[in-house]
């Protein structure tokens, strides 16, 4: 049987008010199971990353709740939050800005391993942990201490941050296109340290992105947001191969292909 | 001049728009050293043609097309070549001269982040109006405007557009409106550096279908296409080169180039592609181990030769030259075509296993 993880019901987001009224995101439902690697994929603008903004509880909800593990959430204290974060995670966009630049990279690492409780461990300790932690992603330890984040290339910051993830151990992750900003090389990298992390921990991964050929090769269920709704889901073959939506089967030919012919007259 | 005249001339040039010999630029860092970005680079576009060139980050793409413009700023500087663009020897040109007479009527570039060309405080129109006005300024603006319209029009563009601002403009509107300014003084030679990298599936796929009504409608001559993403350069391109490390690795029609790749980088390059057809799901992406390396000490042997699956001894020792195969394909190793071949049959049974 399987348990979930995180779960919404009638999730709603409005901006502005009166004439100016916005709905980024309209009534979601949906269930995520424990150990499941569930893709949300749309269009610029359909509402993704509000989604997983209101998901982390960094903006208010307009309507609706999420409930977590069968429980509602709840962060109405600060502290409260922060007890909710140790549990739910995320990897956004832009691997520059995700970083203190003041702040060198092993203190980075050290903060999660405080976090997860770890203060009071030997230093011997702290290091081994962040070591293998580095090696996860294939980084080498050596080379990132007294370094500062602007040093490092786009593709190792991404991969620095799944090694927080990794020390974290939350129980889900949020990642917010993670490869757009990165070179194709690199992403199949990051792509396969997401699927071995989730091997490892066992954790729920939301995986956010507007390329549906990217959702077919990592997911398992797909959901398909349009305008703030989700007008498909199901599991990623019968979903991506056998598309019933016509917003799906616009998604699908929009990706350039090479075994098929790429028909560039519907757009 | 006769007719006779003509035809003997004719196969010197034989329609090539764009012929680079050579080409070495180099990047001049705060403390006096060299980063050789381009090196000994040559390529030819000939008319009606485009040319995708594919590479990951830091391997020179960018600066192959600030390079191939001809007008150099510091920190990047010119060492050796030629870059001719219909005939015309641009090389050793005065930059202020190749500003007013070849950027923008001979040779234009989008740039990576091109929608942040536009300035925020102007409308779209005066943009266009600037443009213009710097390489004609006895047009004036009512033949500016009616020009303006009539291009947007043909691309597909709104006409609207113009009386906007910026701000008003979706992302993928901001990058077709740089676009068709780029082209609006019929340049021949286009050089896209990756337009559709920030851009989302939807909007990518206009702009490669205005890029390629481009070529249809005679805006421009040939194209120069920049990106890491081969599908995408697959679809565009009739023509693929592959880079790495500032050297041109593999050279080669599309179809060569995404489905026989020779050179182990581009063979690794294509292992990362990603599509969403049937069988893809259970694909295993080879991403390749390491990163490349430092240009500022460039090693003596083959560049690639530290993450290379099947090196040599001497990989680390010889230079290695890019040996021009059949049919305009090119690559750069030491292996022969059949041991490269074989090479990637024997890669394949064990992955397999």
């Amino acid at each position: 049987m399987r348990k979930v993880c995180l779960s919404g019901s009638g999730l709603t987001k409005v901006f502005g008010f009166g004439r100016q009224k916005c709905v980024a995101v309209d009534h979601v439902d949906f269930d995520f199971y424990e150990g499941e690697l569930v893709s949300i994929v749309g269009e610029s603008g359909s509402g993704k990353t509000t989604l997983a903004k209101m998901i982390l509880g960094l903006i208010s909800v307009t309507e609706g709740e999420v409930y977590f593990q069968g429980k509602k959430r709840d962060i109405s204290t600060h502290k409260k939050k922060k007890e909710y974060w140790k549990n739910i995670q995320a990897i956004f966009q832009d691997p520059y800005s995700s970083y203190n630049i003041f702040r060198k990279i092993d203190t980075v690492l050290l903060d999660c391993i405080h976090m997860r409780g770890g203060r009071r461990l030997p230093r011997a300790k702290k290091i081994e942990m962040m070591q293998e932690a580095c090696s996860f992603v294939n980084l080498k330890f050596e080379e990132l201490t007294n370094k500062y984040p602007f040093e490092l290339s786009g593709g190792q910051m991404q991969r620095l941050m799944i090694a927080r993830i990794f020390l974290l151990k939350p129980k889900i992750l949020l990642a917010d296109e993670p490869t757009s900003m990165i070179d194709a090389c690199s992403r199949a990298t990051i792509l396969d340290e997401l699927m071995q992390l989730r091997d490892e921990i066992g954790m729920t991964i939301v995986f956010i992105t507007h390329d549906i050929g990217l959702a077919y090769y990592v997911s398992d269920s797909v959901y398909i947001m349009e305008r703030g709704k989700f007008v498909e889901s199901g599991s990623a073959d019968e979903v991506i191969l056998r598309p019933k939506e016509a917003y799906t089967q616009r998604l699908i030919s929009d990706v350039p292909k090479i075994y098929e012919e790429w028909d560039l007259s519907t757009v | 001049m006769s007719n006779a005249m003509l035809e003997v001339r004719k196969p010197t040039t034989n329609n090539v728009i764009l012929e680079v010999r050579e080409l070495t630029t180099k990047w001049v860092t705060r403390f006096k050293e060299d980063i050789c970005a381009v090196d000994h680079v040559s390529l030819k576009v000939e008319e009606g043609k485009s040319l995708g060139i594919a590479g990951e980050s830091g391997c020179g793409k960018s600066t192959l097309a600030l390079s191939l413009m001809g007008y150099y700023f510091p920190p990047l500087r010119y060492v050796s070549g030629e870059i001719i663009i219909d005939g015309r020897n641009i090389t050793g040109m005065n930059p202020d001269d190749i500003r007013k007479s070849i950027l923008g009527t001979e040779i234009s570039y989008i740039p990576q982040s091109a929608m942040n060309a536009l300035n925020p405080t102007q409308k779209v129109i005066s943009f266009i109006e600037d443009v213009v006005q710097a390489h004609d300024p006895y047009k004036t603006r009512q033949e500016i405007h009616d020009f303006a319209r009539e291009t947007f029009e043909c691309l597909g563009l709104p006409a609207s557009v113009l009386q906007k601002y910026p701000v008003e403009l979706s992302g993928g509107m901001k990058q077709r409106t740089v676009i068709a300014t780029s082209v609006i003084l019929f340049p021949k030679i286009l050089i896209a550096d990756e337009p559709s990298s920030a851009l989302d599936v939807t909007s990518q796929k206009m702009v490669i279908k205005m890029l390629k009504n481009l070529m249809e409608n005679g805006f421009i001559k040939s194209l120069i296409f920049i990106t890491h993403e081969l599908p995408l350069l697959y679809n565009v391109t009739d023509d693929i080169m592959v880079m790495y490390a500032g050297q041109i690795v593999e050279k080669g029609t599309a179809k060569q180039a995404v489905f026989d790749p020779l050179h182990p980088y581009s063979k690794g390059l294509m292992g990362s592609i990603i599509v969403p057809e049937q069988g893809q799901r259970d694909v295993k992406l080879t991403a390749i181990p390491g990163v490349p390396p430092n240009l500022k000490k460039p090693p003596a042997g083959c560049r690639f030769a530290e993450r290379c699956k099947y090196v040599r001894p001497d990989c680390k020792v010889i230079p290695i030259a890019l040996y021009e195969a059949y049919g305009g394909r090119a690559y750069r190793c030491i292996l022969s075509e059949k041991e490269l071949r074989d090479a990637h049959l024997r890669e394949a049974k064990k992955d397999a296993r």
